[in-house]
């Protein structure tokens, strides 16, 4: 997609592509042919810019074909290259970074007022924790004790114009959540049976909301992507493409 | 204003179970009644106007009606982009309410002086924008934006405001507050009542001079409007606003493809970039940018001495 499209992104969608992966198939309780459904469990991606593996992820699990995702970033189309809400399966529209864990907020507390019993997750970058609007939602959620909420954070350690802990540091990022009373866990973001393992737990404590500090590699599964602040931008050519996919085992 | 506003707001809630309030860790003495009615559907986030914004956003997303409120510029400027992405994107049923229109804060400072808010509000998508004159314009609007299902703004005053005309029949078009042909005088929110007194001043030196209150800035009922200045020679416009982007603004952008219409006089607050605001009560502060209803007389007696 990012390479047909000529477009950018693909080391952060590389970096949650198993977050997606654990979600989406072992986790949400979402069904593709009742997409309203007031019951369900909400997906919000505050990374928005992310969008090719979030859209790939809807096309396997059957919100619409494959064969649309030809269309991303093109003349006309719904899969425009920041996450859209038209598209099927999408809760809501983000890209300007820090908007979606308020947005979550405001699901998990309708959610908890009317028993649906629908748990809300919330996908953030780690370059996105530098917008004061999220601390604004992470001191909220424990104070209303929003255990339905679960918040995952693709730390890949590298932002829009360098390294997290160059441009603002966020360390001691789990003594940080903790401080603001969230149940902390902390895993390696590619091991899957660690992600059905605490994604499956949550709400992991009863009258706290979940943080799932899912430390990943920017890049993932493509020798030449990984750790590479260019594959924020750059669109592979077809010589790359074809290693990277001969790489991933596509 | 504020007390009309949590009655009307109140007694729509216990019709619609579906309505909730949050604000922004204000509303002191205002909001106590909707809180103790309502505990399930009352929330103070805290002083947080970006996480209140889309807080609200996620709730209504959810089906629910969802009033945010604040002070003038904060549940507006302060999460702009939310409203505009998280709201109005997605056009989630969020009121916007915001309560010290104009100078209605006086001596507290420019932070607290409402300028350009109702003309920020009106460029976002999908938005209705209202600006009432009074207690019975504020009842009618609160239970118009309750029900509309639209993404709304909420311009407020303060207290103690009158009421300034008869019963309101359609808040979506202007309502006559004094008949009058040859001059109209189109005013939006309370600043309508020195108007008023303007068009006394004038009727007593011999002219006709009509007063007309336009609430809904957004979507503006344009014909309605022609139909008010019908035959008016001079069409003033009067606001405790900027006129970049308020009443003015959205009046001249209506008139101006016609080759015959009458001057439109805009009077509105100057804009005060780079000077520092003195303190004073609204009427002190509205009186130095020119709006004293002696002002208004004046502006008008020139304005039609040039013709």
């Amino acid at each position: 997609m990012v390479h047909a499209a000529k477009a950018s992104h693909i080391g952060g969608c590389l970096s949650m592509a198993d977050i997606l992966a654990v979600l989406y198939t072992r986790i949400l309780r979402i069904d593709p042919a009742e997409p309203q459904s007031p019951s369900r469990d909400r997906f919000v991606l505050s990374k928005g810019h992310a969008t090719a593996i979030m859209y790939a992820t809807l096309a396997e699990c059957g919100f619409f074909s494959l064969a649309e995702l030809d269309t991303y970033c093109r003349d006309g189309s719904i899969f425009t290259g920041h996450v859209s809400h038209a598209v099927p399966g999408v809760e809501v529209s983000t890209g300007s970074l820090g908007h979606g864990l308020p947005i979550a907020i405001g699901m998990a507390l309708a959610a908890r007022s009317t028993g649906a019993g629908s748990r809300v997750f919330c996908l953030l970058s780690d370059g996105e924790c530098d917008e004061g609007s999220n601390w604004e939602g992470i001191l909220f959620a424990p104070h209303h004790k929003l255990d339905n909420l679960c918040v995952v954070v693709d730390f890949n350690k590298i932002q829009s114009f360098g390294s997290v802990a160059e441009v603002l540091n966020l360390d001691p990022f789990a003594e940080k959540w903790k401080a603001f009373g969230w149940q902390v866990e902390e895993i390696d973001g590619h091991d899957l049976a660690a992600l059905e393992r605490v994604l499956g737990a949550a709400p992991a404590a009863s009258g706290r909301p979940t943080v799932v500090i899912a430390h990943t590699v920017k890049g993932k599964g493509v020798s030449f992507m990984e750790n590479k602040l260019e594959w924020h931008y750059r669109s592979p050519s077809d010589e790359l493409l074809a290693r990277a996919l001969a790489e991933v085992g596509a | 204003m504020r007390t009309t506003f949590i009655e009307s707001l109140s007694q729509a809630a216990s019709e619609n179970p579906d309505i909730w309030l949050l604000c922004g860790d204000l509303g002191y003495s205002v909001l106590e009644p909707f809180a103790a009615k309502f505990p399930d559907r009352y929330l103070n986030v805290g002083v947080a106007e970006q996480n209140m914004a889309g807080i609200a956003a996620g709730i209504a997303l959810s089906g629910k009606t969802v009033f945010i409120y604040s002070i003038g510029n904060f549940p507006t400027l302060r999460c702009l982009e939310q409203l505009r992405n998280d709201v109005c994107y997605h056009g989630a049923d969020v009121k916007v309410v915001a309560v010290g229109a104009g100078y209605a804060y006086g001596s507290q400072g420019y932070t607290h002086h409402a300028l350009e808010d109702a003309g920020i509000m009106s460029m976002l998508p999908g938005i209705e924008v209202f600006v009432p004159c009074d207690p019975m314009e504020v009842r009618a609007a609160t239970r118009l934006i309750a029900t509309s299902g639209k993404p709304s703004y909420l311009r407020l005053s303060r207290a103690g405001e009158p009421n300034l005309g008869a019963a309101v029949t359609d808040l979506r078009k202007p309502r006559l507050l004094r008949p009058g042909r040859e001059i109209v005088i189109l005013a939006s929110g309370p600043i309508a009542s020195r108007a008023l007194e303007a068009a006394g001043e004038l009727a007593g030196r011999g002219k006709d001079v009509g007063v007309v209150s336009v609430s809904c800035l957004k979507p503006l009922d344009e014909a309605a409007i022609r139909d008010a200045v019908r035959d008016a020679a001079l069409i003033v416009t009067l606001e405790e606003h900027i006129l970049r982007g308020g009443l003015f603004s959205l009046v001249a952008a209506a008139f101006a493809g016609d080759t015959q219409r009458p001057p439109i006089v805009g009077i509105g607050i100057p804009e005060q970039g780079g000077k520092t605001s003195s303190a004073g009560s609204r009427e002190a502060l509205l009186d130095a940018a020119g709006l004293s209803a002696a002002a208004i007389v004046a502006r008008i007696e020139q304005s039609l001495a040039k013709r």
